[in-house]
């Protein structure tokens, strides 16, 4: 019985970049979710996508209808359904992510002894990093689509920009699944798990889903514009609204980084973890 | 014979704790090999370490001439791996997790399927193929550990106390498994606490204590280097024991005295009995037995100095 597959399968990453870490196969653990996910508990699923469809129905067409229409930068007026269709598209893509890549990941690693398992094999931790995110974010992809399918015939979606809605909500589902992957793996106990929610609710509610950032002093403003869902939010409005400008570019820029430090944390977390 | 994994002073610290304290030795191709020892003896660091997924402390390890912290998936991609805890993965079929684990080595559909099949066989899972990991028994999930293990055609395979937990007819199961593997010519490394096991499965063994190795050779060479052939084990009731410890010292070639009973260690057993029933004393019970290497262990952790 030579290992002849396996082995040689191997072998041929000897002197690529990052041999030590990564075999070239995201698609391996990518395909184990899918495999898990068909018996998985839909309805779980399914309230990811309806939250923010919730309330855009409560609070866009509820409370919009109390105060009218909102004045934009360029000083058009939008309705307030549209102001924040935006956000909850970017908050709805951040929620997939996360949902994956935080209480499934911290499972994974504490619990199921999953990623042990797996990196026993001749995988490295960047492949079992990126195909959880990948998976991660693909959730994320689908409430923004949902989302997405929900807000256009609805009028929110004014302009083709808008399409590119959902490559930005990609980016944005990768930021967090990368990042909260990242967190989650320094994670010692379900209390500290609880960190992360108590820091997503308020982000989600300050961040300028649901009014311009200027009703807060400057100090506030600033400190928002530090955390990533302002970005992404900001990002998806400047597209769903038209208003291209270079600030869209910084936005993008913001979330590559995001990415990249994501990556390299959980790499080198379950590096840590599993194979020293 | 070439050697395939190769230790030399091979030690790991943890902090200032020394759980494997600069051992060596050489497992050659084709043979079985055990790490025998008692809890905390570094059994399972051992096999993490030549398994790439424990980084040594110092000392040299090479397996397959490769070191497994420059070339950790080559390595693995080389390996079996049975860990002491199952790891399966929950969420899965037994099928599923047989499928998916040879994904992670890379190995094609093509390539899996038929191999899926033949290891359902081998592990005797083929009724339970697509029931959730969580249903099955102890000894099926060890079962399908193993075949997991195999899905890659490992050179060698690992096996971290296979059979704990396990009942005896579960146990004999899977010893037949790993026989039939030998034959096969798959390398075998496996660690026990398990003095019967080593016996029936291993060709040659090292036996551990404290990060130590205390000995190596096979189990009939260790019997005969360290015990007597028999021993003959008298119960004369907790509390009296002792005092009979010195009169039949001289009697025998050695003698330990356990909580519940003593042992007389001597090349014939049943001469022995006759000759202490007819000097006057009478144990309530009292046993022949062959040596095995539960008896080596004795001798060989320290309790022995008593003599
Ligand atoms: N991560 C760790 N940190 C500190 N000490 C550890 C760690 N892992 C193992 N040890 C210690 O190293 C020693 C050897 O452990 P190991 O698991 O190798 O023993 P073992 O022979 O496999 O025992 P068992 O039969 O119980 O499985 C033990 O004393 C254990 O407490
Ligand atoms: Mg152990």
């Amino acid at each position: 019985m030579i290992a002849k597959g396996a082995v040689a399968i191997a072998e041929g990453r000897i002197g690529k970049p990052l041999e030590k870490y990564y075999a070239g196969r995201t698609r391996a653990p990518l395909q184990r979710s899918f495999i898990a996910f068909k018996s998985s508990a839909w309805l779980v699923v399914l309230s990811g996508f309806v939250e923010p469809v919730l309330y855009l129905f409560s609070f866009g067409f509820g409370v919009g209808a109390l105060i009218g229409g909102i004045t934009a930068a360029d000083g058009s007026t939008i309705s307030y359904a549209a102001y924040i269709a935006p956000g909850l598209l970017a908050t709805s893509a951040m929620n997939g992510a996360i949902y994956d890549s935080t209480w499934n990941v911290f499972w994974k690693i504490n619990e199921s002894k999953l990623y042990q398992g797996m990196l026993a094999t001749s995988l490295g931790p960047l492949d079992v990093a990126l195909g959880e995110i990948a998976w991660a974010l693909l959730r994320g992809l689908m409430y923004a689509i949902g989302f997405m399918i929900v807000v256009t015939p609805l009028g929110l979606i004014e302009n083709w920009w808008g399409l590119l809605a959902i490559p930005a909500a990609v980016l944005i589902a990768f930021g967090f699944a990368s990042f909260g992957m990242a967190a989650t793996s320094y994670m010692k106990s379900f209390q500290q798990m609880n960190y992360i929610n108590m820091f997503m609710l308020p982000m989600f509610l300050f961040s300028g889903s649901f009014f311009p950032l200027t009703v807060y002093p400057e100090i506030v403003q600033w400190f928002i514009k530090i955390l990533p869902l302002w970005h992404g939010i900001s990002l998806i409005r400047g597209l769903t609204l038209g208003q291209i400008d270079s600030s869209i570019l910084g936005h993008v820029l913001y979330f590559i980084v995001m990415i990249a430090l994501g990556l390299w944390f959980t790499t080198k977390r379950l590096n840590a973890l599993f194979l020293r | 014979m070439t050697s395939l994994i190769s230790a030399r002073s091979l030690t790991k610290t943890y902090g200032d704790f020394v759980a494997v304290d600069q051992i060596n030795f050489e497992v050659l191709k084709g043979e079985s090999f055990g790490l025998l020892g008692p809890n905390g003896a570094g059994k399972s660091t051992i096999m993490r370490m030549i398994g790439a997924t424990l980084q040594r402390s110092s000392g040299e390890l090479a397996v397959l001439g490769k070191d497994p912290e420059k070339f950790g998936p080559q390595i693995r991609a080389h390996l079996g791996v049975v860990p002491q805890q199952d790891n399966l993965d929950s969420e899965l079929t037994v099928r599923e997790n047989l499928y998916i684990y040879g994904r992670y080595f890379g190995l094609s559909k093509k390539f899996l399927t038929p191999k899926i099949q033949e290891l359902l066989e081998f592990a005797q899972l083929e009724e339970k193929r697509d029931v959730k990991v969580e249903a099955l028994s102890g000894g099926m999930k060890r079962r399908l550990t193993i075949a997991r293990a195999l899905v890659s055609e490992p050179e060698i395979l690992m096996l971290d106390e296979p059979t704990t937990g396990l009942d005896p007819q579960a146990r004999h199961i899977l010893w037949d498994r790993l026989f039939r593997l030998k034959e096969l010519g798959v390398t075998l490394l496996l660690t026990t606490h398990f003095m019967d096991e080593a016996e029936q499965l291993c060709q040659r063994l090292i036996v551990m204590d404290k990060g130590k190795i205390m000995a190596e050779d096979s189990p009939a060479e260790l019997i005969r280097k360290y015990v007597t052939k028999e021993v003959l084990e008298l119960r004369f009731g907790s509390d009296k024991n002792s005092q009979f410890v010195d009169q039949l010292r001289q009697k025998c070639d050695r003698i330990e005295q356990l909580p519940d009973r003593i042992l007389l260690y001597t090349n014939d057993g049943e001469t022995l009995l006759t000759e202490i029933v007819g000097s006057g004393l009478h144990p309530i019970t009292s046993l022949v037995r062959r040596s095995s290497l539960e008896d080596v262990f004795l001798r060989l952790t320290g309790r022995s100095l008593i003599e």
